[in-house]
């Protein structure tokens, strides 16, 4: 039980449009992705749903009952943080058991639940600490264990792991699936992190500038980007994008390809290009190249490649991985 | 890191600042000194430092002629009275304006602090007409409301700057949990505001505790704080250099003692949004 649909939800701050309309259909259980570029409004939709903001108009369904006006604990939500939001004052049970206590529960309840949550979390030898005395990944724990024992109809994230160091981040987004898959109950979750959005994901929002670009699977949205837009949006390094006679050539205003859908040879190919930086990972080399006649691209080629500054190369993209956009950036189907 | 500043500098800084310190304080010191001796010596020139014949008799003869507890405890009642009638207010008021704030919220903080610049004579003849027809001259309840209100710009600015500093998201979780308005404010917001509410308080005690305008132009004796304690030894018996020296220490002694100690936390709580 955890169905959300938002109605033409609009959002004014002043007289500053941030969310124009946003019609969106989340299932029950669904782990949902917003993704976009900072500012295009991705915390104030997930403040909407949460309450935490007010509506300028429209509405939001959550299992067919429309909560616009309804107070944040009214929605049954329940949000972690960015910063953690901890509240510093408290222990970690005191932490977790808060939500609990407002809701008027039995201490017996209480205690059980918590040490439920504290065991799932890995959170039991820290029940009495404060969290000043925790690390980052404890802190987003607490802050989770805090969420889940309200068993809200569905959690929201906003951006919960970008305090925390590469590795630990790894972690957490394991754990987090592995909740999700556990729990099944429905997350909408915010990222700047194409990684999290590709990987956690059933079903990732694009949005720019208020507006939802496309909705769809991960690989849906990277095999069929509906517009320039997500085309370059999702995929990392970005998607190249040329024009001039070899969109022409393929009837179209533009074409795109990956970096990662374009062969590397030192004899011959379609496009010629040299070497400007080399960028050597080990398992894969990222080459920014300056083609002739068409400007800088990007080059994806796993392995090792024995290429440096001035060296002459041809490219050759894979016929079936080339996008094609018209002149409003749409994309086109196949040619 | 390391202190760049010259020692020639900083013996010369130190210096002045023992200076200023001293000139602050000397006063009080000739206060306290004077309450020691007779009338005769307190006016004698030149002035005696240590050598003089210490006695206690003025503040024996100041508790028998004015009940000093009478008046502390009504010094006692109004100070804290008007500050936790004022922190209610207070509170509530910085919590709008810190976390709910409107394109006015820093001219309405403005504007409230102005009222402070005002001299208070501008309003006595009408607050005295109102506290004569209402029955509250020389009552506690009437000087609790005018001191509060007096100070409140005061404490609604501190609280302010204060709650600037408590990330809103940690409020904002208390509402994701069911908290109430007052709950969060309550469970929430306070604990975590507490040296800022404490200064604040401390502050304002000060404050109430030392107000002599409208305690004087307002109460007779019922309600009189030392204040008018003091006050009743410099006019209607000629100067009593000594007798008023010991009335006056005694007034601000209890003050002087709270501020002694609670000096660190005062300091925090004014500079507090400054450093950071
Ligand atoms: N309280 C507010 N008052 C006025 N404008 C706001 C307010 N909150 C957000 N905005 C504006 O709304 C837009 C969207 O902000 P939002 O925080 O939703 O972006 P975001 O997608 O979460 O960005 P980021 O990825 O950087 O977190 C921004 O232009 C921001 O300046
Ligand atoms: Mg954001």
């Amino acid at each position: 039980m955890g169905a959300i649909r938002l109605e033409k939800v609009k959002k004014s701050f002043g007289t500053l449009d941030v969310i124009p309309g946003v019609d969106l259909d989340i299932n029950d259980g669904e782990f949902v992705v917003f993704v976009g570029p900072s500012g295009c409004g991705k915390s104030t939709l997930l403040r909407l749903i949460a309450g935490l903001e007010d509506v300028t108009d429209g509405k939001i369904l959550i299992d067919g009952t429309d909560v616009a006006n309804e107070a944040p604990a009214k929605r049954g939500l329940s949000m972690v943080f960015q910063s953690y939001a901890l509240y510093p004052h408290m222990t970690v049970y005191n932490n977790i058991a808060f939500g609990l206590k407002m809701a008027g529960e039995s201490k017996d309840v209480i205690d059980q639940k918590v040490q439920s949550a504290a065991k799932i979390l890995n959170l039991t030898d820290y029940l009495e600490r404060r969290p000043g005395a925790l690390s980052g990944g404890q802190r987003q724990r607490v802050a989770i264990g805090r969420a889940i024992v309200r068993n809200p109809a569905a959690f929201l994230f906003d951006e919960p792991l970008s305090n925390l160091d590469a590795a630990l981040r790894v972690n957490m987004r394991l754990e987090i699936t592995g909740l999700h898959q556990e729990l099944k109950t429905t997350m909408i979750y915010v990222t700047h992190d194409q990684v999290e959005a590709m990987t956690m994901a059933d079903k990732i929002v694009v949005l720019q500038a208020g507006r939802v670009e496309q909705v769809g699977k991960p690989m849906d949205l990277y095999n069929n980007p509906a517009n320039k837009f997500v085309a370059g949006f999702i995929g990392s390094p970005k998607m190249n994008f040329l024009g001039g006679e070899l969109a022409a050539k393929h009837n179209c205003h533009e074409i795109g390809i990956r970096p990662e859908h374009l062969t590397v040879s030192t004899e011959s190919g379609v496009i010629a290009a040299t070497v400007k930086i080399a960028e050597h990972l080990g398992a894969e080399t990222y080459l920014h190249v300056e083609a002739d006649g068409l400007g800088p691209m990007t080059v994806r080629a796993t392995g090792e490649m024995p290429l440096g500054e001035h060296d002459k190369i041809f490219l050759t993209p894979e016929q079936d991985r080339i996008h094609r956009f018209d002149a409003h950036g749409l994309a086109l189907g196949p040619s | 890191m390391e202190n760049k500043q010259s020692p020639l500098g900083y013996i010369s800084f130190s210096i002045f600042a023992w200076i200023v310190g001293l000139l602050i304080f000397f006063p009080i010191f000739w206060m306290v000194l004077t309450s020691f001796k007779t009338e005769l010596e307190a006016v004698s020139i030149p002035p005696s430092f240590i050598s003089f014949d210490w006695t206690l008799e003025n503040y024996a003869e100041v508790q028998e002629r004015s009940n000093y507890f009478k008046f502390a405890m009504n010094s006692i009642i109004l100070a804290v009275g008007s500050t936790l009638v004022g922190l209610v207010f207070a509170v509530t008021c910085a919590w709008a304006m810190a976390f709910n704030p409107t394109k006015r919220t820093k001219d309405a903080l403005l504007w409230m602090l102005s009222t402070k610049m005002m001299p208070p004579v501008g309003v006595l003849v009408p607050i005295y007409l109102v506290f004569r027809d209402w029955g509250l001259l020389d009552t506690r309840f009437g000087l609790i409301m005018v001191l509060f209100l007096i100070n409140l710009p005061i404490m609604v600015w501190m609280l302010y700057t204060y709650f600037k500093e408590i990330p809103t998201d940690i409020l904002e979780a208390a509402r994701m949990d069911g908290a109430t308005l007052p709950k969060e404010i309550i469970f929430v917001l306070l604990p975590m505001a507490v040296p800022g509410i404490a200064s604040t308080m401390l502050l304002n005690v000060i404050l109430a505790w030392n107000e002599a305008f409208w305690t004087l132009n307002l109460t007779t004796s019922d309600a009189a704080p030392l204040t008018a304690f003091i006050a009743s030894y410099s006019s209607p018996e000629g100067l009593f250099w000594a007798k008023l020296s010991a009335a006056s220490t005694l007034a601000v002694a209890p003050i002087l003692v709270i501020g002694w100690f609670s000096q660190k936390q005062l300091v925090r709580g004014l500079t507090f949004g400054a450093v950071k």
